[in-house]
């Protein structure tokens, strides 16, 4: 059964595919349950694939399974085919286990939306194409896949497209992801021109056999890490995810927390032989990610939407598991991104359950008290919380200290610190959350709190189950400091990261960086109680007091409308002049230029029919004697 | 002595073609043409061809002449309005005709020497044309009747219809 | 024996005389008056040749032509009068209907 791992992709895009036809014939029951039937069967075959290749133990080789011969052109050719290895088979597993479970949450609630087909096609669709990124063997077949979800991604935030905002949000999506994507699509070029092949496991090679000059693979390793902080929301191109959030809510949880966001992480480890071998890539990587997950963090302190204090916890959390990948802690950064994909998209479905019973009221400042209103939703939002506040022994606590300490192992000192500083923050920001939505008094308006009502269980469900592995998975990738052992999950991950070496902190430090992290989480959760439960008057305080600093915080650092002023305002009114004086003039102007001489022409010729029996009777003459000349010549 | 004959038929013809052109009112012209065409019948009779020759005074200068004869009277006006605009079209025209005449000079000119003077084919003339006719050229004979019936309706259901008030 | 140039020769002039009449008259009548003497001296340049290759078939061919001429004029000059009719006026500059 493991060989069938490839129709997995297949099998939601044939249900995309027959949503977009047939949609509107089908009743709302039969789409939601063929979408997550369809995510059900993709996520039993990655099951059984991922139980195939753990039979087969250790240092056994990828299962490759070709497709088609697709592109033969000269010297160069990119197959499609699929490789089924370790990391694409954690990948795949929480794609489509993860989607699986959103697909459920979302028939509860998109119960009354008017596109139903629509949306669990494109979610499908998605699917299909985030699939194809996670098991292609080459990386020409990944941008595929890259594209594709990135297009999903741009229908999804625009879903509900008579928004004006939220069409706009899509738009910016997608053109952020432009930028990124060339830069991908140049990386691609380069690895290409240097190598001749655009397989990963050629590129592995390749690396390590030296055809790389050091500032070639240098500069390739950039190229696709500015192409994966388009797609990762990273500093700089992390912009468009907080707009994102004018998608529905499940959307958000899959595409913007759990899984498209961190095919730039995914990128990054598949191409890990690369970014080993440059140094000073790597280094940039660990930095951005460092630089992205503290600045990201301090946004979220000030964002009243609960929507957006997530997307922002996104970010930073995105920055962790680059801080990872940086500093060569590979499998690190992947644990980080399981565990991150469970506890997010709960804290996001939980949120769309609280958005979904106030009847779509996602200002903090008019929520309060819901734990007494809404006692099934609550639990499985604290227990996210407290997973990625990184409270001790649930999933967040393990792989955000499997990072840290791996960074402070590694001797990347202000890489480690800026991570620490995170941690605190997140703490701190994720309970601010906590303590404004569900505790306190009530401060919902009354038509929202006149209808407050807990969601059906097809929405609880998902929940109860993504907080159980928000708890749990952190147990597959327990401390080093534990035994040799006990990291199954980086066990398993090792021969996909053959070439990299990993250095764990010696015991004592471990144990002391541990105490760190508990710290700071520690730290974290006690202001926000003091802050927002205990004495609620400190943070109007506290405004009150830096009048600036908070304006900065809390409009983002005016980093959109820097872009706007300096990329955006030149390139329209760029694009306004070259309408003005090309399109209008050069081209329009040919045009009709021509038309105008197809017409003076025809006047001239016109001249020629006066009408006048003479005239023609002239013409004939003229052309007689013409060709009686030329015939005696 | 034919070509005595030939000249003077020669000037005649010519002689009306030139008077035509030159008269102010059409009757003279026409009467003109008549002329012309009687002694190019004559000049065709030189040409040792008696019947066409009898054809072209019968039906030429008879008959068609004739027709031009009634149309003119039926048109004539006295508001003949001559030649007042567009005399360069004249000109032009002029040099034109002299250059298809140097043409045409010229061309005969080439194939001149190639021309026999082949025999004359005597008085059996008329009978040998009448064997060709409905032998070898039966065929244009009996489209040519065909034509001159549609020629001959279509005149007259034209010449029938009443004008505008 | 005349020679066949001469008669060639009065043929071209005849000719040459009516493509200048065509042009130089004003008159609808007095145009078609000309096009029957491209015709007649049309007939003598076949006339000419059926004698200098000794062969009837140009005789025929002068039959037809003198045929169609008739017939022909016959059908113009119910044209010309039915222009007449309706425009009271003969005169080709005024036929310009199909101007533009």
């Amino acid at each position: 059964m493991t060989e069938l791992f490839w129709l997995a992709p297949f099998v939601p895009g044939l249900s995309a595919l027959l949503l977009f036809l047939f949609g509107g014939r089908l009743s709302r029951r039969w789409i939601a349950a063929q979408a997550c039937l369809s995510l059900l069967a993709s996520f039993a075959l990655s099951l059984l694939a991922t139980i195939g290749l753990l039979g087969a133990g250790r240092g056994s080789a990828p299962i490759v399974k070709e497709l088609f011969s697709w592109i033969v052109s000269g010297s160069f050719s990119a197959r499609a085919a699929f490789t089924f290895d370790p990391l694409a088979a954690i990948m795949g597993l929480v794609v489509t286990g993860v989607g699986f479970l959103i697909h459920i949450y979302s028939a509860g609630y998109m119960a009354k939306d008017r596109s139903p087909a629509r949306f669990f096609g494109l979610l499908n669709l998605f699917t299909f194409f985030m699939l194809i990124l996670v098991l292609a063997s080459n990386v020409v077949l990944m941008f595929v896949g890259w594209e594709g979800v990135g297009l999903c991604s741009y229908l999804l935030i625009a879903f509900w497209f008579e928004k004006p905002s939220a069409a706009a949000a899509g738009k910016k999506a997608f053109l952020v992801n432009r930028i990124g994507d060339t830069a991908f699509l140049v990386g691609i070029f380069l690895v290409l021109a240097v190598t001749g092949s655009a397989e990963f496991r050629d590129l592995a090679t390749n690396v390590m056999g030296g055809r790389f000059p050091a500032g070639v693979a240098t500069l390739a390793a950039v190229l696709f890490f500015i192409g994966a902080t388009g797609k990762s929301a990273q500093v700089p191109l992390y912009v468009w995810l907080p707009d994102a959030m004018e998608g529905p809510t499940p959307v958000s949880a899959l595409i913007h927390a759990a899984t498209m966001v961190t095919a730039g992480v995914y990128m990054v480890c598949r191409m890990n032989a690369l970014f080993a071998f440059s140094g000073t890539a790597s280094l940039g990587v660990a930095l951005t990610g460092a630089v992205t997950a503290v600045f990201a963090a301090t946004m979220a302190l000030t964002e009243n939407d609960i929507k957006k204090v997530l997307a922002y916890s996104t970010i930073s959390q995105i920055g962790y598991m680059f801080i990872g990948c940086g500093v060569g802690a590979y499998s690190a950064g992947m644990f980080h991104l399981v565990t991150h994909a469970f506890f997010k998209s709960l804290l996001f479905l939980a949120a769309g359950s609280v958005i979904h019973a106030l009847s779509g009221e996602q200002d903090l400042r008019k929520m309060g008290g819901l734990r007494r209103h809404l006692p099934r939703t609550f639990p499985s939002f604290f227990i996210g919380a407290a997973a990625i506040a990184g409270v001790p022994f649930l999933s967040g606590f393990f792989s955000k200290d499997a990072i840290l300490s791996r960074a402070f192992a590694q001797g990347q000192y202000v890489v480690w610190a800026l991570g620490l500083a995170t941690a605190i923050l997140t703490a701190f920001y994720i309970f601010r959350l906590v303590f404004l939505a569900f505790y306190g008094g009530d401060r919902m308006a009354g038509e929202a709190k006149a209808h407050i009502h807990e969601s059906p269980s097809i929405m609880i469900v998902p929940l109860a189950v993504l907080a159980f592995f928000a708890v749990a998975a952190g147990y597959v990738g327990l401390p080093g400091v534990l035994g040799e052992k006990v990291d199954l999950f980086g066990r398993f991950l090792a021969p996909v990261f053959v070439n990299v070496p990993e250095n764990g902190p010696a015991p004592g430090t471990e144990w002391i960086l541990m105490f760190f992290s508990m710290a700071a989480a520690l730290m974290g959760i006690t202001a926000a109680y003091v802050f927002y439960v205990k004495n609620t008057r400190i943070p109007h305080v506290l405004i009150s007091r830096f009048p600036a600093l908070y304006a900065i915080v809390s409009r983002k650092y005016y980093v959109d409308e820097a872009y706007d002023a300096v990329f955006v305002r030149p390139l329209v009114r760029g694009g306004e002049v070259i309408f003005d004086h090309f399109d209008k003039r050069v081209v329009d102007g040919a045009l009709n230029g021509t038309a105008a001489a197809a017409g003076a022409a025809g006047r001239v010729l016109n001249l020629l029919q006066t009408g006048l029996i003479k005239d023609y009777a002239l013409a004939f003459l003229i052309g007689a004697v013409l060709f009686l000349g030329f015939l005696l010549m | 002595m034919a070509l005595l004959l030939f000249f003077i038929l020669a000037s005649l013809s010519a002689g009306g073609v030139v008077g035509m052109i030159v008269s102010r009112d059409r009757a003279y012209s026409v009467l003109f043409l008549v002329l012309a065409f009687a002694a190019l019948g004559g000049v065709f009779g030189l040409l040792d061809a008696p019947f066409v020759a009898a054809i072209q005074v019968l039906i030429y200068a008879g008959a068609i002449m004739i027709l031009f004869v009634f149309v003119i009277m039926m048109v004539n006006r006295r508001n003949d309005r001559g030649s007042e605009k567009k005399k360069s079209v004249g000109v032009f025209a002029a040099i034109l005709a002299m250059t298809l005449f140097a043409e045409l000079l010229l061309a005969v000119r080439g194939i001149l020497p190639g021309m026999g003077n082949g025999g004359p084919v005597g008085g059996a003339e008329t009978a040998g044309l009448g064997s060709l006719l409905f032998e070898k050229y039966l065929y244009p004979l009996e489209i040519t009747s065909i034509l001159i019936i549609a020629a001959l309706t279509g005149a007259i259901s034209m010449a029938g219809k009443k004008g505008p008030k | 024996m005349i020679p066949a140039a001469f008669f060639l020769a009065l043929s071209i002039v005849l000719f040459a005389l009516g493509v200048a009449a065509f042009f130089i008259k004003r008159d609808l009548i007095t145009m078609f008056m000309a096009v029957e003497v491209m015709l007649s001296a049309a007939n003598l340049a076949f006339l000419t040749f059926a004698k200098s290759t000794a062969s009837l078939d140009g005789q025929v061919i002068v039959f037809f032509v003198i045929t169609v001429a008739a017939a022909e004029s016959a059908v113009g000059l119910a044209i010309i009068l039915l222009v007449f009719k309706r425009k009271k006026s003969i005169q080709s500059d005024d036929l310009n209907v199909m101007k533009g």
